[in-house]
């Protein structure tokens, strides 16, 4: 069943520099991806979901923020240790990301066809006229028609649905093996969004790509995701195959969290809701994060913090956890 | 059951950015909504549904159509009535962040409408908003503080707590959870579920969040590009739906249980732009079962099977004499 990892994050912990002093936000993330495999990792906002993969991708400036201890293997490399300018290399040619808001991440100056070509320039060296293409091919791959049109056109005369399939052709352009998608359907319409997780499963098969999918959305996650983490105030709470987790959730926090969708509740009946908010980062304290608001509760999560622990085919972090 | 509120080809048309043309954001809409019934609103960007909102609330004029409300004509009203009647209707919106005066105390923004209104003394002014804030489940210590101090489902309990002061018939809740986490989203429909039995609210409850719009609604309206094309119960309209659109809509709502779904209707194209509205059914360039008849005859709603849908599948044209 286990096919050879791609990216193994191994303890990642991820500090920032704020004006109360350095602040964990990341504390002891592991994760495994294998090749051609999905990944889904969820949770709420300020859970440390996109720092993770930001942090995985290098994007974030030293100061403020800091890889405090763990590693980032891939493909025979720790991320974690690299330089920049190795990284450099990596980034956007072995690893491709795309992002929440394609309008904010797109030069809005520069036609489609050079941005999408940028890349290919800068790890291949070749030029525009010699990228050409390839960027027709790859248009063609994120089911963009009309290509030789598109290529000259500025970000601002597509619809949100396309910009979107833009973004990811700029990030598979060079034919990474790893996509990381941050959020990619969050700030599109439900029909475009099904058009879109559609595209990234198409490419997951035809080019045997590996994704890390961070979202909130569950459901996103249930769609393409054979697998999937947990992340709750910084740290994984739960890990294993999507099927089960969805099925049993054993950590509290998990089952609140799939509870809460009205997807899964009787019409007019109350939701299940999570009491209480997310300790920010800087607040958490030194047991369980999520011992506040745990129906579960016991003496011992308030002062010990749990680590993973094997638990029937999957991970939980949990003192309590559901049976 | 006794109509609340009932508009009539309601329209709301924009000139064009370059004045060419006519952006027909609503068009010809009909709904009613009984009293202490939730109607549901969904549709995706550009469909109408927020500026739909606005012109119930007269927040912005109609071009043409009818307003009924508590049996009065809405629109006739003059600009002190309206005052008076708004107290009646009150809306919530989407974003928690941009709807709160940043530079007012939590006490002040929840007695703004009882002091604009003029009701009560200052002292039960002040009682009145620790009730309301109780009400909507924050802390007494929530008054002399700022928006800014707030968490966003904090923030959107506070704008509930300000749209209910004035113990309106009806509240208009504009995508009220869409901003919030799913835990967050949770504890907010469940407050207003409970307000609503509570106090005997009647809601409008727009979204593009198919699984939280039949959560909360009796009744749901589909809209696409300004008008409503498959209206009914909410278990009907989004369990077995009868527009291609609505069905599309329906099966792009991820499983949630781990498992494909078995057939999923992935529409293609982008929702259009309501600056060009295609001819006929605006919906036929995406649809999947279009006929000849789509691009050239506009559908109109009718009933079918207990609800209504504008859809040429279900209603053969009366044949010409």
């Amino acid at each position: 069943m286990m096919h050879e990892l791609l990216l193994d994050v191994e303890n990642l912990s991820v500090d920032f520099n704020t004006e109360k002093g350095r602040v964990r936000v990341v504390d002891g993330v592991s994760l495994q991806l294998a090749r051609g495999e999905t990944l889904g990792l969820v949770g709420e906002s300020g859970c440390g979901k996109s720092v993770t993969a930001q942090t995985i991708m290098r994007l974030l400036p030293t100061p403020p923020s800091h890889i405090a201890g763990g590693h980032i293997h891939f493909e025979g490399e720790d991320l974690a240790m690299i330089a920049e300018s190795r990284m450099r290399k990596i980034r956007g040619d072995k690893i491709g990301m795309i992002f929440q808001e394609p309008m904010t991440s797109l030069n809005p100056t520069q036609r489609i066809g050079q941005q999408i070509a940028e890349s290919l320039t800068l790890h291949r060296g070749l030029s525009y006229r010699e990228s050409l293409p390839k960027v027709m091919d790859v248009l063609k791959k994120v089911g963009i028609g009309n290509a030789v049109g598109r290529i000259d056109q500025y970000p601002h005369e597509l619809s949100g649905g396309l910009r979107q399939r833009v973004m990811i052709a700029m990030a598979i352009v060079c034919g990474p093996n790893l996509l990381i998608a941050d959020e990619p359907t969050t700030a599109l319409d439900v029909t475009i969004q099904a058009q879109i997780m559609e595209l990234l499963q198409a490419l997951q098969r035809d080019l045997n790509l590996s994704i890390l999918l961070i979202t909130h959305d569950l459901g996103s996650i249930a769609e393409i995701c054979r697998s999937m983490a947990v992340m709750y105030a910084g740290r994984v709470v739960e890990k294993g195959g999507t099927a089960e987790i969805f099925a049993t959730p054993r950590h509290p926090y998990t089952y609140g969290l799939i509870g809460s969708s009205p997807r899964r509740a009787k019409k007019g009946e109350k939701l299940l809701s999570i009491p209480g908010l997310v300790p920010p980062p800087g607040q958490r304290a030194k047991g369980c994060n999520f011992a506040d608001r745990c129906p579960n509760v016991l003496e011992k999560c308030r002062s010990v913090a749990p680590d993973l622990m094997v638990m029937q085919g999957r991970e939980v972090a949990c003192w309590n956890p559901i049976p | 059951m006794t109509a609340l509120i009932e508009a009539r080809g309601l329209s709301k048309h924009y000139p064009s950015r370059d004045g060419a043309s006519l952006v027909r954001a609503v068009n010809g809409v009909d709904l009613v909504v009984n009293q202490g019934e939730t109607l549901g609103i969904v549709g995706e960007s550009g469909c109408g549904k927020s500026t739909l909102a606005r012109l119930l609330l007269r927040l912005i004029e109609p071009t043409s159509g009818k307003i009924v409300f508590g049996g009065e004509d809405f629109l006739a009203l003059g600009k002190r009535a309206l005052r008076q009647r708004r107290r009646d209707i009150q809306i919530v919106f989407q974003d928690p962040y941009a709807s709160l005066d940043p530079r007012m105390t939590i006490a002040d923004i929840i007695a703004e409408p009882l002091e604009i209104h003029g009701i009560g003394t200052s002292a039960s002014r002040k009682a009145k908003v620790l009730e309301l804030l109780d009400l909507v489940g924050l802390d007494p210590n929530a008054l002399q503080k700022y928006p800014h101090e707030f968490s966003g489902g904090q923030r959107q309990r506070i704008g509930i707590a300000r749209a209910i002061a004035l113990e309106p018939k009806l509240v208009i809740l504009d995508e009220p959870v869409s901003a919030l986490d799913v835990s967050i989203q949770s504890q907010i429909l469940n407050l207003l579920m409970d307000l609503k039995q509570r106090l005997g609210l009647s809601y409008i409850f727009i979204s593009h969040d198919l699984a939280v719009v039949e959560h909360v609604s009796d009744v749901v309206a589909v809209m696409y590009l300004g008008r409503i094309v498959e209206q009914g119960l909410a278990e009907q309209v989004l369990g077995a739906p009868l527009h291609p659109y609505t069905q599309a809509l329906v099966s792009a709502i991820p499983a949630m249980d781990g498992k494909k779904k078995p057939q999923r209707i992935v529409l293609a194209g982008d929702p259009p732009n309501p600056e060009h509205i295609p001819s006929g059914c605006p919906f036929h360039p995406r649809c999947r079962n279009v006929m000849d008849i789509c691009p050239q005859v506009l559908p109109l709603l009718k009933p079918e099977q207990g609800g209504n849908v504008a859809c040429h599948l279900y209603h053969s044209i009366t044949p010409l004499r």
